[in-house]
């Protein structure tokens, strides 16, 4: 921080402290609130009045207020007005469900390439095989394995949301056994390559025996059964719409979890032991870490995120294929953690909400808005659809976050010193290498 | 300590050491293809005779040894598209220790460009006129000289503000690059009517070559054909490989890269231009890869943006199998690599009676093949073990 504060700052500095700080926060939830509550049309106004309602998470966390207000104004908006306003409009709480997802991912990833420093390319491996458990298992699938096997119940669903975690441990122990021995950027393309090989087997296990019926993919997928608590809460909705909330509460109920036991984590003997590892694994294992095993386990940790986010996302979906789960959807996780802040976990949650969010409702709505012109006549070209551009997103996103501001949007401490740290070290490489000649020469 | 000035005999090279140094790795090459084609094929064969009785339908031996010659043509056709690719990989690596992910989207520039050279000869009506060998080698020099200019700009925007970064951060950006490249080409095809899958237009070049007949029984012979395409590809390889082992191991710039890629500092120091340097192993890597591309084009027909992503993998794969950093070992992994697919591809389906279909197993086998070589042996097969740099 530094003391000369520009004016900018030292008003930001006025609204984020003491009495006023309270007032304007409180403001801007309730207005944000009754926007999205006045508006629940599926529009572009609307889109813009989301996102700035989902912004005041964001301050709600920067804010310096205490911390038990700052905890009663997120459970009202996510657990009070945002549930409420999906019964008006099924569309933002769908995208606020797949936001929640892919935050979890995105926590999920951040543990292997932000705490441990592994860059791990392959990440949806784990999340189709939590995927593909519940989406064999709950169908009539499982008889083409063993003939004669019917489904599992669907109330089993909450069991296998624990089972997910663990195949999704077991998955990530048993491909990080042989390649986590590798220096970090042949991990990268390691895991990559695994990340393909799920995908190839998805599309081919449908012969000999038909796992994963092929590139057809899955479809019909148990759903856990609606508590009627639910049903007494929300009297006079359809069951499709309860059942919405119902996932989303689900939704929000695994990622609060996982922020919970991820910020353990960090903050843990374990924790350090990744950062120590990630920052230099040559003085870790002289500071007696066991490296393996450390690695071993931040990869198994985010494979379980994964398995289990995996089973409830087959539940949400019904359908689960092959392309699903392919690269592009590894690197847009990645994509969220570098954007947030490698290491840093508001910063994996910031990333996944604005990924997610521009990836499903800014580039969607900029191509109907192109097409609502077309229509009128402006000569907009058939095949531009920016929806179709997700790739030149994020590549443009991981060049921009690598050149201008490596340590993401909210860093993470000790990652930034560490980044800055080595700037220092390159601007510094040759001279003493001359001074060396000098000296030697002298 | 004084250093007096002493005058360092000039050394001209004379034609042979010239010729040795450059056919010297290609003949190394040249063994590990006769080998690695001798031991698969007794290894198939092998298998094909102690499944023999699994099959009651076909006789196994006899379907393998009767397709066994278009594996190998096929292998070597792979093999060398892996080579020209992986020779990009393991440049760079050498030079910078960085693993350009782009790499396989250079290629696939190539491919584009030597796409709409075709279709910009074919819309002048020029293109059935023109001789095959000259379309060839204009179209691949157009592919070399798109792809190298490029694999260089890349370098200056996105690589270098990245140098001396922690290891990560460069090969991000590089996941960016080729992401951006992928949309960026799909973008401009379907601006210019190329369209996503973009047809490759070329003269007509002939009927294949029927190089033998092979007798099945008395009434029936199966043709050995080889593609002319498919020997356009092998021999604009060999020339090309025969190239860069010029350029490397017998020129002043290819000591220079060589002296880089051993110590970039004392090289600098040397008076060696090093940013010059690092931009002319990315074009030279890039020229490869298109020219590559290009070939790739000629023999497959049609290209679309993602055409570039596996064989960069596999490529990458390959590079590795040779010995990351080595140039020969780029080639003889490439081969190796290519050969064991195109076994992989035609036979496993026939071995299992078409439980597994061989052509997607193909891919799990390459990368099954890069992690078995990280574990045991990750220096590769021609590298040396280097202790690495802390």
């Amino acid at each position: 921080m530094s003391k000369s504060a520009t004016l900018p700052q030292a008003i930001a500095t006025q609204f984020n402290r003491g009495p006023l700080a309270y007032a304007a926060l409180t403001l801007y939830v309730l207005v944000t609130s009754a926007l999205l509550l006045a508006n629940t049309r599926t529009s572009l106004l609307t889109d813009i009045i989301f996102v700035l309602f989902l912004f005041g998470l964001l301050l709600i966390y920067r804010a310096r207020v205490v911390g038990g207000y700052k905890l009663a104004l997120a459970a009202a908006l996510l657990l009070g007005v945002l549930p409420y306003f999906g019964t008006q409009n099924a569309f933002y709480v769908e995208l606020a469900i797949q936001a929640a997802i892919f935050v979890t991912l995105a926590l999920g990833l951040n543990v292997v390439v932000g705490f441990a420093g592994l860059l791990d390319l392959g990440y949806v491996a784990f999340f189709a095989v939590g995927a593909y458990l519940w989406g064999v298992l709950s169908t009539p699938q499982i008889a083409q394995i063993a003939p004669g096997a019917s489904p599992v119940s669907p109330s089993m669903f909450y069991l296998f949301l624990a089972v997910g975690l663990l195949v999704g441990t077991i998955f990530g122990i048993l491909l990080g056994f042989p390649v986590l021995r590798l220096r970090g950027d042949y991990l990268a393309i390691v895991t990559l390559g695994l990340g393909e090989v799920i995908r190839v087997l998805a599309v081919n296990l449908d012969r000999p025996v038909n796992i994963t019926n092929g590139s057809q993919g899955i479809k019909d997928i148990a759903r856990p059964p609606l508590p009627e608590v639910l049903r007494a809460i929300l009297p006079g909705l359809g069951d499709a719409q309860i059942y919405q909330i119902f996932i989303y509460l689900m939704a929000l109920l695994v990622l609060g979890v996982t922020v919970l036991v991820v910020y353990r984590l960090k903050n843990s003997r374990i924790g350090r032991a990744w950062e120590a590892i990630r920052e230099d694994d040559v003085a870790a294992v002289a500071m007696g870490i066991p490296i393996v095993r450390m690695k071993l386990l931040a990869f198994a940790v985010g494979a379980s995120f994964a398995g289990a986010m995996g089973v409830l996302f087959a539940a949400k979906q019904q359908f689960i294929n092959p392309p699903t789960f392919d690269l592009l959807r590894s690197i847009g996780i990645l994509a969220m953690v570098i954007l947030g802040g490698m290491g840093s976990i508001p910063g994996a949650m910031l990333g996944g909400a604005l990924v997610t969010l521009l990836d499903l409702q800014l580039l969607p709505r900029i191509a109907m808005e192109l097409s609502a012109l077309k229509r009128q006549g402006i000569g907009i070209p058939d095949w531009f659809d920016p929806a179709q551009y997700q790739r030149a997103l994020f590549g443009l996103l991981l060049i921009l976050m690598m050149i201008f501001r490596p340590a993401g949007v909210l860093p993470d401490e000790r990652r930034r010193e560490e980044l800055r740290e080595g700037e220092a070290e390159t601007s510094a490489e040759v001279e003493p290498a001359a001074q060396s000649r000098a000296a030697s020469t002298s | 300590m004084a250093v007096a000035a002493i005058p360092t005999p000039i050394v001209r090279r004379t034609l042979r050491m010239t010729l040795a140094s450059v056919f010297g790795p290609l003949g190394q090459v040249f063994l590990f293809v006769v080998g690695s084609a001798v031991v698969l094929s007794v290894v198939t064969v092998l298998i094909a005779v102690l499944l023999r009785g699994t099959r009651t339908d076909v006789d196994l031996v006899q379907a393998t040894l009767v397709i066994l010659p278009q594996v190998l043509i096929d292998g070597l056709v792979r093999g060398f598209l892996f080579a020209t690719i992986a020779l990009g990989y393991t440049m760079v690596y050498g030079v910078l220790e960085f693993i350009n992910f782009a790499h396989g989207e250079i290629f696939m520039v190539g491919a584009f460009a030597g796409a709409a050279f075709g279709s910009v000869l074919a819309s002048s009506g020029v293109l059935s006129a023109l001789p095959v060998p000259l379309y060839v080698v204009v179209a691949v020099l157009v592919g070399m000289a798109v792809s190298g200019l490029l694999a260089v700009s890349i370098e200056r925007v996105a690589y270098r503000p990245l140098r001396g970064a922690p290891r990560l951060v460069p090969l991000i950006s590089a996941i960016g690059v080729s992401l951006l490249l992928q949309d960026a080409v799909r973008l401009i095809a379907n601006l210019s009517g190329l369209g996503f899958n973009a047809r490759f237009q070329t003269p007509n070049f002939g009927p294949p070559i029927r190089l033998a007949e092979i007798p099945v029984s008395p009434d029936r012979a199966i043709p050995l054909i080889l593609d002319v395409r498919a020997l356009t590809f092998i021999i604009a390889a060999i020339l090309m490989l025969i190239g860069l082992n010029y350029l490397v191991n017998a020129t002043k710039l290819g000591t220079a890269i060589r002296a880089v890629a051993q110590d970039r500092p004392t090289a600098s120091l040397m008076g060696i231009n090093v940013n010059q340097i690092i931009a002319l192993t990315f074009l030279i890597g890039g020229a490869l890869g298109g020219a590559a591309g290009v070939l790739f084009g000629i023999r497959v027909g049609t290209v679309n943006p993602y055409v570039g992503f596996l064989p960069g993998l596999k490529a990458f794969t390959a590079a590795v199998l040779g010995g990351i950093g080595n140039i020969p070992g780029a080639m003889v992994g490439g081969i190796v690599l290519g050969f064991l697919e195109a076994f992989v591809a035609s036979y496993l389906s026939l071995m299992t009676a078409g439980a597994f279909s061989g052509a997607s197993y193909a891919d799990i086998v390459a990368f099954g093949i890069l992690i078995l070589i990280l574990i045991f042996k990750p220096s590769g097969l021609l590298g040396e073990a280097v202790s690495q740099k802390v």
